[in-house]
């Protein structure tokens, strides 16, 4: 018996099946923007892997998350680029810009994480509204709204990866296969049931003997190390960072994905993010191009100023609203979830509480 | 020594004195019930000993440590779990995963150990899984070790938080009307759960309304009216203290 539900053979094969095609994908497609698209869908997919454990696991909802993408980028800005004139090695950095990220999720946890649903909500929102505008107007060190350019691209054993997208989509899948084993041990850990225990009931959760305040921390700064991971490989492919690539679109592209594939669950995740950027960095660009082209064939002018990238944000809009009305789990729920939402259509739960208050007077 | 005290515990909400002064001892290996009319201050009285109230006066004592300030989790790993008396599980975990939340505080992997799946991790996590199908088993519950907490009838929900609670190795238990709700056979076959934990070394703090059944079970009972003690001594006295019989039925009953 196990505390895993469905691992079966089937699903074991699949996964194996789909990473030898990720690992086939270039050979197969060798155009070099496609393959670039499809490297960005990396950091899409590592974005979600943070922001699932502290929305998804945790229960906690947190807006801005893209605040924590930008500060593992800037670091590695930092620490390799004429910037400062610090050449730091890349492969070190990536650990070093994960834990910086974890920092600053530690400080935003530790004053907020006492806040609860809309509040946490708002003020996460607020963070992932300032980091940007640090990273903007502080530009004596920054390089302002242009940011840093010039950022060192990584080397292996001899071999520049540049400006070429091909290395950059074999490192992102392998940081991405690495970070879905971690985090499943991690569910399936004393850490995750923790987790889960907080989001299905904060005040049972501490009667266990769960410190629930250094749990939710270690969901944030989690969280965040995987946003940190992301940055530096968002900064090392492009080669340069600046305030514009972190807004608010972003955090709410990483909830879209999240949401969209099954909030809580591995395989959802990895879909809904995947979905997502395949939408942002290449269908969307693409089918602007097909309309142009349609144009031309028709003479119809005004298909020339047709941008589909302009309607990103209705188009996310509408597939969240989908989603909701025709499969509000998620495409690949956690069977958890799926459940949950059920249940909600049904009756309310029978589990409620009612003897012990709310909110707790001494908590924490 | 007692294994619990409290000491002249107070707890007012403004002008409210929901527990008034109060003094009880409970001595190891026994059976405590709390009883009292609704409102009398029965769950208050978890509710500071548990750490979700400070006590507006008054020390609670547990193994000679003063527990006053203390937090909910803080609480549990000196060695006190409990009951709720709406049940508050863990809805959406597996049966055998709730039983292990409650294990948390005894065990030790750190973040790392999780995430990397290290040797430590696993051992710890096997012999967690062990310890809680061993509760499921003493609670009657092996069958539903993988379904949802919620998927419980009610019944079972309420044996699942005692299994639960018994995972954090308390040696003090605090069941809050845990047959509330439940039918004659099942209120029958949970108090004789509670003599069995009883045996495995646990003492035992009840609050129950059915009065039948606290005088079965408990060797001590201390009644609560409007947060004051009312009286306090074995079933037997009681029953027949005018006083009880009062708060109760009325005067002139």
């Amino acid at each position: 018996m196990s505390t895993l539900r469905g691992s079966t053979a089937f699903g074991r094969l699949a996964v194996v099946l789909l990473i030898v095609a990720l690992f086939a994908l270039p050979y197969l497609d060798k155009n070099s923007s496609h393959i670039s698209a499809y490297a960005d869908t990396g950091y899409v997919v590592l974005l979600a892997f943070g922001l699932n454990i502290i929305v998804g696991y945790t229960g906690l909802l947190a807006l801005g998350f893209a605040a924590f993408f930008a500060i593992g980028a800037y670091t590695y800005g930092f620490l390799a680029s004429p910037q400062f004139g610090l050449h730091l090695n890349f492969w070190p950095m990536i650990l070093v810009s994960a834990a910086v990220a974890a920092l600053f999720g530690l400080i935003l946890g530790a004053p907020t994480l006492r806040l609860r649903g809309d509040y946490l909500a708002i003020v996460t929102l607020g963070f992932g509204e300032i980091v940007p505008q640090v990273f903007q107007n502080l530009d004596k060190w920054t390089g302002g709204p242009d940011g840093i350019a010039g950022i060192d691209q990584p080397h292996l054993f001899g071999y520049a990866f540049g400006f070429n997208p091909v290395p950059y989509y074999y490192l992102y899948i392998v940081i991405i296969l690495a970070s879905a084993w971690l985090l499943n041990n991690l569910r399936n850990s004393r850490l995750g049931r923790a987790w889960m225990a907080i989001r299905e009931d904060e005040l049972a959760a501490a009667h266990m003997g769960i410190n629930t305040t250094s749990a939710k921390l270690a969901a944030f700064s989690m969280g965040a190390a995987f946003a940190g991971v992301a940055g530096v490989l968002f900064a090392a492919k492009l080669s340069t960072v600046s305030p514009s690539g972190f807004d608010f679109n972003t955090s709410v592209m990483i909830l879209a994905a999240i949401v969209l594939g099954g909030m809580g669950n591995l395989p959802g995740v990895v879909l809904g993010a995947v979905i997502i950027g395949l939408l942002n960095f290449l269908i969307l660009p693409q089918a602007s191009n097909w309309i142009h082209g349609l144009g031309d064939q028709l003479h119809w002018g005004w298909l020339q100023g047709v941008d589909l990238n302009a309607y990103r944000f209705m188009i996310y809009g509408l597939i969240l609203v989908l989603v909701m009305l025709f499969r509000p789990e998620g495409l690949i729920p956690s069977a958890t979830r799926r459940a949950e939402l059920r249940a909600n259509h049904d009756e309310a739960s029978g589990i409620t509480g009612g003897d012990v208050p709310a909110t707790a007077e001494h908590l924490g | 020594m007692a294994l619990l005290s409290l000491r002249g515990l107070t707890k007012a909400f403004g002008g409210l004195c929901a527990v008034k002064d109060l003094s009880l001892d409970v001595e190891s290996g026994r059976i405590v019930s709390l009883i009292g009319p609704n409102g009398a201050g029965k769950s208050t009285v978890f509710n500071l000993i548990t750490g979700i109230y400070e006590p507006t006066s008054g020390e609670i004592i547990f193994e000679g440590r003063c527990l006053n300030g203390l937090r909910p989790y803080e609480v549990s790993a000196s060695g006190i779990m409990r009951s709720f008396q709406n049940i508050r599980l863990f809805a959406f975990m597996t049966v055998l995963e709730n039983v292990m939340v409650g294990e948390h505080a005894r065990m030790r992997a750190a973040i790392w150990d999780g995430a990397l799946h290290t040797p430590r991790a696993r051992r710890e996590d096997a012999a967690a899984q062990e310890k809680a199908l061993e509760l499921l088993e003493f609670v009657g519950l092996t069958r539903m070790a993988s379904e949802w907490a919620r998927n419980l009838p009610y019944g079972m929900q309420r044996r699942l938080e005692i299994a639960r609670a018994l995972a954090g190795e308390p040696k003090l238990l605090l069941l809050d009307e845990p047959a509330a709700g439940t039918n004659p056979a099942e209120k029958h076959a949970l108090m004789a759960l509670v003599q069995s934990i009883r045996q495995r070394g646990v003492t035992i703090v009840l609050i129950e309304h059915d009065m039948r059944l606290v005088m079965e079970i408990s060797d001590e009972v201390h009644v609560l009216d409007y947060g004051e003690e009312i009286a306090h001594g074995t079933p037997d006295q009681v029953r027949r203290n005018p006083r009880v019989i009062e708060a109760y039925l009325g005067k002139g009953a």
